[in-house]
């Protein structure tokens, strides 16, 4: 109270203090509210992705209990990129590399344009919207094995549905084959593209709702067609929605490995038809069929090895498409 | 509807195009149905199957409605694989507690990086967006060590741990605090409300549809968790959903089809009920993801 008395020089050098530890207060408290998440981010994920990448350095790193969850508590004959040598020839990995860009070519272009044309045609009515939103909204909350395996029977040889349909009586997911390769592309594509139209149907439908009206109806007294308005005023304008759906569905495929998982439904190692089990083996999928053996010498390098390997490709897509999306897309 | 009307020079070229209109909507709603059809397909055939009898599912042509409903299949399933129950109720404990942890931190953390000031802040959060890039692959290898090396294997803390905090939660709730006018934060200081009274009671109860949707999506996602719960939690009483039913598929019932079908209705059911109840927030909170800042 005494205080507000005295001159203004010395409030000001109150305030200022006060100003001062108003901010230390307040980082105070931001450590205080930080706390709980960076614990468990610390442990659970700076700390992994520091530790995995060294790893992937060490040849033939050999994992044992007592050596500690540090990296360099464990064995290793040499720190080099002798396993990013032997990852890059191993044929699996190979196999899974091509694979999963398989999978990313033939099911992010065509997840996308379907999306997009269904939104569009969602956007046009008016009756039933609701309906149909909720009905394509529904396999985003299905269980990834359950619907698998669903396809899986959907496509069985004998007595299957679709072979029933179609009079067919392909081997879809049986052939070990050369042609079984493509036919188990065609379920997979499929199974990827049902899951997977949920979320982009989403956020292009929120972003149609938002392109202002005007647009069209200017359009329309120019007497422009229905194809025009659409490559001319709603593809431009959804753009940045097109470009983080398009950049989210290649990372996404890039990571693909439950789907496959799930439409083979032979367990967790189970790739492909019996017989040829790796026939659709991804990176993600290499990488967790070292996992289990972690004993073994060399196995945990050869894992880091490939997620490092995973998370350049990633950053490379990422990095390429923002340079294409920033030439191409209208803000 | 009126407005349009006004586009057009005379009552011939508004007629034309009224017809053009019909018939472009008869076409749109066409392709919406064919494409919805395809939608629906696998989860009546699903349900189809699963109440078929074994010897309606091997019979070459499948029959499209079941001859004979079984429903005693739904109660065949808790009967061979008797830890059925038990995945269900991992399932649950994980997802309970996973959600709790979520909203701690999130609520938190999104407070610290929308209101507080403090040296690094945006640096600190650009860092954690970067991450959300990285694959989960990278930090899966040394947690499997670190669960091992704490003795972890086969218990519930190394199935919630480390999903315990969510960037993009984190990012989500941070931009809706961020949209709560700062006013109100100023109001609040000059009647010298703290900090953390202002969180829970301005800033909390404004966020409340936020926190709700990420409170649904967290408790969804354990139904959905594979590859982590197969690598850490693979003893029969500690399994998950998932992983229990992609058991079941290649064990118990690799020979039925029907059952194959009703154990996988069975783990879809519950995600099912839970999207119709809260289908609001659940939409919301994805399209929102889509939504740059």
């Amino acid at each position: 109270m005494e205080k507000e008395v005295q001159t203004v020089q010395k409030e000001s050098f109150v305030s200022k203090f006060k100003k001062y530890y108003q901010e230390h207060i307040q980082a105070f408290e931001a450590v205080l509210a930080l706390a709980p998440a960076a614990i468990i981010l610390i442990v659970f994920m700076f700390f992994p992705l520091v530790n995995t990448f060294i790893m992937s350095f060490m040849e033939d790193f050999r994992f044992v209990n007592k050596g500690g969850i540090f990296a360099f508590g464990h064995s290793f004959s040499s720190i080099g990129f002798g396993e990013y040598i032997d990852v890059l020839r191993n044929p699996d990995f190979l196999k899974a590399l091509r694979n999963t860009s398989i999978i990313v070519v033939v099911s992010v272009p065509l997840t996308v344009i379907i999306a997009l044309f269904i939104s569009v045609a969602m956007n046009s009515i008016k009756k039933l919207q609701g309906v149909y939103q909720t009905i394509f909204f529904l396999p985003y909350v299905t269980n990834t094995i359950a619907l698998g395996m669903v396809f899986k029977v959907m496509f069985s040889t004998n007595s299957g549905l679709i072979n029933t349909i179609f009079g067919t009586n392909i081997a879809w997911l049986t052939d070990a084959t050369k042609n079984g390769y493509w036919s188990s592309l065609v379920v997979l594509t499929t199974y990827i593209v049902w899951t997977g139209l949920a979320f982009k149907i989403l956020i292009f439908l929120s972003g149609l709702q938002s392109i202002d009206k005007q647009y069209y109806d200017a359009a329309r007294i120019d007497g422009a067609s229905r194809r025009r308005i659409f490559t001319k005023i709603t593809v431009p304008l959804l753009s940045p929605m097109i470009a983080y759906t398009v950049i989210t569905s290649f990372i996404g495929a890039f990571k693909s490995y439950s789907d496959v998982i799930a439409i083979f439904g032979g367990g967790p190692n189970t790739y492909g038809p019996p017989g040829n089990e790796k026939m659709w083996i991804t990176v993600v999928g290499f990488i967790y069929d070292q996992l289990p053996s972690m004993m073994t010498r060399g196995a945990l390098s050869r894992a880091s090895a490939g997620a490092v390997i995973l998370l350049i490709i990633i950053l490379l897509i990422t990095i390429v498409q923002f340079l294409v999306s920033k030439k191409r897309v209208h803000y | 509807m009126a407005d349009r009307e006004l586009y057009f020079a005379d009552e011939k070229a508004l007629r034309k195009w009224k017809r053009r209109k019909v018939l472009s909507q008869i076409g749109v709603y066409t392709f919406l149905t064919i494409l919805a059809i395809f939608i629906i397909i696998p989860f009546y055939w699903m349900i189809a199957t699963s109440l078929k009898s074994n010897g309606e599912v091997s019979l070459p042509v499948p029959t499209l409605f079941p001859q004979e409903i079984m429903w005693e299949n739904y109660a065949l399933i808790f009967k061979q694989v008797t830890s059925f129950g038990r995945y269900f109720l991992n399932t649950i404990i994980v997802s309970f507690f996973t959600t709790i942890l979520v909203v701690i931190t999130t609520v938190f953390a999104a407070f610290a990086f929308a209101r507080l000031k403090f040296k690094g802040r945006d640096t600190i959060f650009m860092l954690l967006l970067v991450t959300m890039m990285v694959p989960g692959e990278m930090m899966v290898i040394t947690n499997y060590m670190t669960v091992s090396v704490f003795g972890w294997m086969n218990t519930y803390q190394a199935l919630i741990l480390p999903f315990g905090v969510s960037v993009f939660y984190i990012y989500y709730l941070r931009q809706t605090f961020k949209s709560i006018p700062n006013e109100l934060y100023l109001a609040a200081k000059v009647d010298g409300v703290g900090d953390f009274k202002y969180l829970f009671k301005v800033l909390v109860p404004i966020a409340m549809p936020a926190i709700v949707t990420i409170i649904i999506l967290s408790s969804m996602g354990a139904w959905n968790a594979l590859i982590w719960p197969e690598l850490v939690a693979n003893a029969e009483t500690m399994r998950m959903v998932s992983n229990g039913l992609m058991r079941a598929l290649t064990s118990e019932f690799s020979q039925q089809v029907n059952l194959q079908m009703t154990a996988s209705a069975i783990v879809t059911a519950p995600l099912f009920v839970f999207f119709i109840i809260f289908r609001k927030y659940i939409m919301r909170g994805v399209s929102r993801s889509g939504i740059k800042g």
